[in-house]
């Protein structure tokens, strides 16, 4: 249960993860985001979309429960856990007690350190349990980010684009990574990006936000199978809409 | 030859070279009457000087003495002072009102204290080891407390994630966050403590190395104040030796290798 929960959803494993009544946000005068409301189903992964300033990140927080949003309600059940940008490992700790870290609330000791090794399988880095995050590659971090946040008993998979600061080789990797690992250690996903074919080819459902104040401004569903080749004809044309709807489409708007 | 034995072999030769170089030009300089030979000992008469102190056992008392005094004036600004700093780096208004009169404090220099410290606490260790932890204390308060407010905010913000307490976050966030640079403090005020102990002494002491060299300097025997002052030396480079070491510790390697 996380301590952050801003107001409960009911427990029931068909209800929505996370809904978003009317939410508005201000920092003073500054209207971030202007009236948005959202519902994620459990095992649905939503990807935000959005020109960079436009309010993602803040919505994000509010999501997590961070920061309480100006107006409006935020519900959420279950745990909720944050993969960041970068960074968002402890450094003092090895790959191992960082994923360690998000199976704190697993009371049994065997079945933490099953899920443990489960986790470093699931990532690729049996054998580097004991090296530190200042040892392994950018990717490598984030894939230790991940694993971290999956461990526990997270429903909810909160990510602040998380594979925005790696190559462009290490993020497709990555991308196709996250997919298989959702197939294996299934969690409702909310993805901030601003990486439109990033979003096509993870998200069942791309929300496009305007720019500041940010509204729903398009959604789009995007129905097929996990993990997507960017060249599939669906991924090809999702990305193609997407970007006619924030005005960038072929030959213009 | 392995490449790291190679090299350890490399560190080890060159430093020697140039002692031995250091030694030749004392010795030419001597050789040469540059200064009278009562105002410049040369190196066998401060060899005898060393033999001389050994065999009475003074020079083991006297470092006994100080060392005794630099490590209780800096356990305690240490004991003192990083909690001190982890409180303020975590209270911004806190910090707001004591962080000037703390800076005021560094500022100042320890030695501004010695007839303060005389007239308090007489002479012998006391004073020697108040004044140490003058010297220590404030920046070590500054350190730690600049060390804790540039902990970057995501590692809190997981900390809430994954429910730690405000106990857990102190120990297991804050505190290794911060490690790196509060150890890099202690390195250099460690360095200063040993610098302020030999002035302390030279005034308040009745023994310890800085009274050896006032010592000397009262009996015109200036073999043996070079003889303290290659001590000194000496277990200056051996203090800061082993706070290195603090920082191979591999859960703090991370600070160091940025």
């Amino acid at each position: 249960m996380s301590p952050l929960a801003p107001t409960s959803l009911p427990q029931d494993p068909t209800a929505p993860v996370l809904r978003l009544t009317g939410v508005r946000h201000a920092f003073g005068a500054t209207e971030v985001l202007h009236d948005i409301s959202l519902t994620v189903a459990p095992g649905s992964f939503v990807a935000l979309v959005g020109p960079s300033g436009c309010g993602k990140t803040t919505l994000l927080h509010l999501l997590s429960g961070h920061d309480p949003p100006t107006a409006g309600t935020v519900e959420h059940r279950g745990t909720s856990r944050m993969v960041y940008q970068h960074d968002g490992l402890f450094p003092w700790l090895t790959v191992e007690e960082n994923i360690a870290f998000g199976l704190r609330q697993i009371p049994d000791p065997s079945t933490r350190a099953a899920r443990l090794v489960e986790m470093l399988r699931l990532i690729r880095l049996a054998g580097f349990e004991r090296h530190y995050p200042h040892q392994l590659s950018g990717g490598m971090r984030q894939r230790v980010e991940l694993a971290r946040a999956l461990a526990g008993e997270t429903e909810l998979l909160l990510m602040d684009e998380p594979f925005s600061s790696l190559d462009d080789l290490t993020r497709r990797h990555l991308r196709r990574e996250l997919a298989l690992m959702l197939r294996e250690r299934p969690c409702t996903v909310v993805l901030v990006t601003h990486d439109i074919e990033e979003a096509v080819e993870l998200a069942d459902r791309v929300i496009v936000l305007s720019e500041r104040p940010a509204r729903v401004q398009y959604e789009l569903a995007v129905d097929l199978e996990r993990p997507r080749s960017p060249t599939h004809p669906t991924v090809v044309q999702a990305v193609d809409e997407v970007l006619r709807a924030l005005g960038l489409g072929r030959g213009g708007a | 030859m392995p490449p790291s034995l190679q090299g350890r072999s490399r560190g080890l030769w060159l430093p020697a070279g140039v002692i031995l170089a250091a030694l030749s030009l004392w010795q030419t300089l001597s050789a040469l009457h540059v200064f009278p030979p009562s105002a410049f000992p040369d190196p066998l008469s401060v060899s005898r000087g060393l033999l001389q102190e050994v065999r009475s056992g003074r020079l083991f008392d006297d470092l006994v003495a100080s060392l005794f005094r630099v490590t209780s004036g800096f356990v305690l600004a240490v004991l003192l002072g990083v909690p001190l700093g982890l409180w303020l780096g975590m209270h911004a208004r806190l910090r707001l009102a004591v962080l000037p009169l703390v800076n005021f404090f560094r500022s100042l220099s320890p030695l501004a204290w010695i007839p303060f410290a005389i007239l308090w606490f007489g002479i012998g260790d006391v004073p020697a080891i108040f004044l140490i932890f003058m010297a220590s204390f404030f920046p070590i308060v500054l350190a730690t407390t600049a060390a804790v407010a540039n902990v970057p905010s995501v590692y809190f913000r997981v900390a809430k994630e994954y429910g730690l307490t405000r106990r857990e976050t102190l120990l297991q966030v804050t505190l290794p966050a911060s490690a790196p640079q509060i150890i890099t403090t202690l390195r250099v005020t460690a360095g200063l403590a040993w610098v302020i102990v030999v002035a302390a002494e030279m005034i308040a002491g009745r023994d310890g190395l800085g009274f050896a060299i006032w010592d000397a300097r009262n009996g015109l025997r200036m073999d043996l104040l070079v003889v303290d002052m290659i001590v000194i030396g000496l277990l200056g480079m051996v203090i800061d030796r082993v706070l290195l070491r603090l920082t191979r510790i591999p859960s703090l390697r991370w600070g160091y290798e940025r």
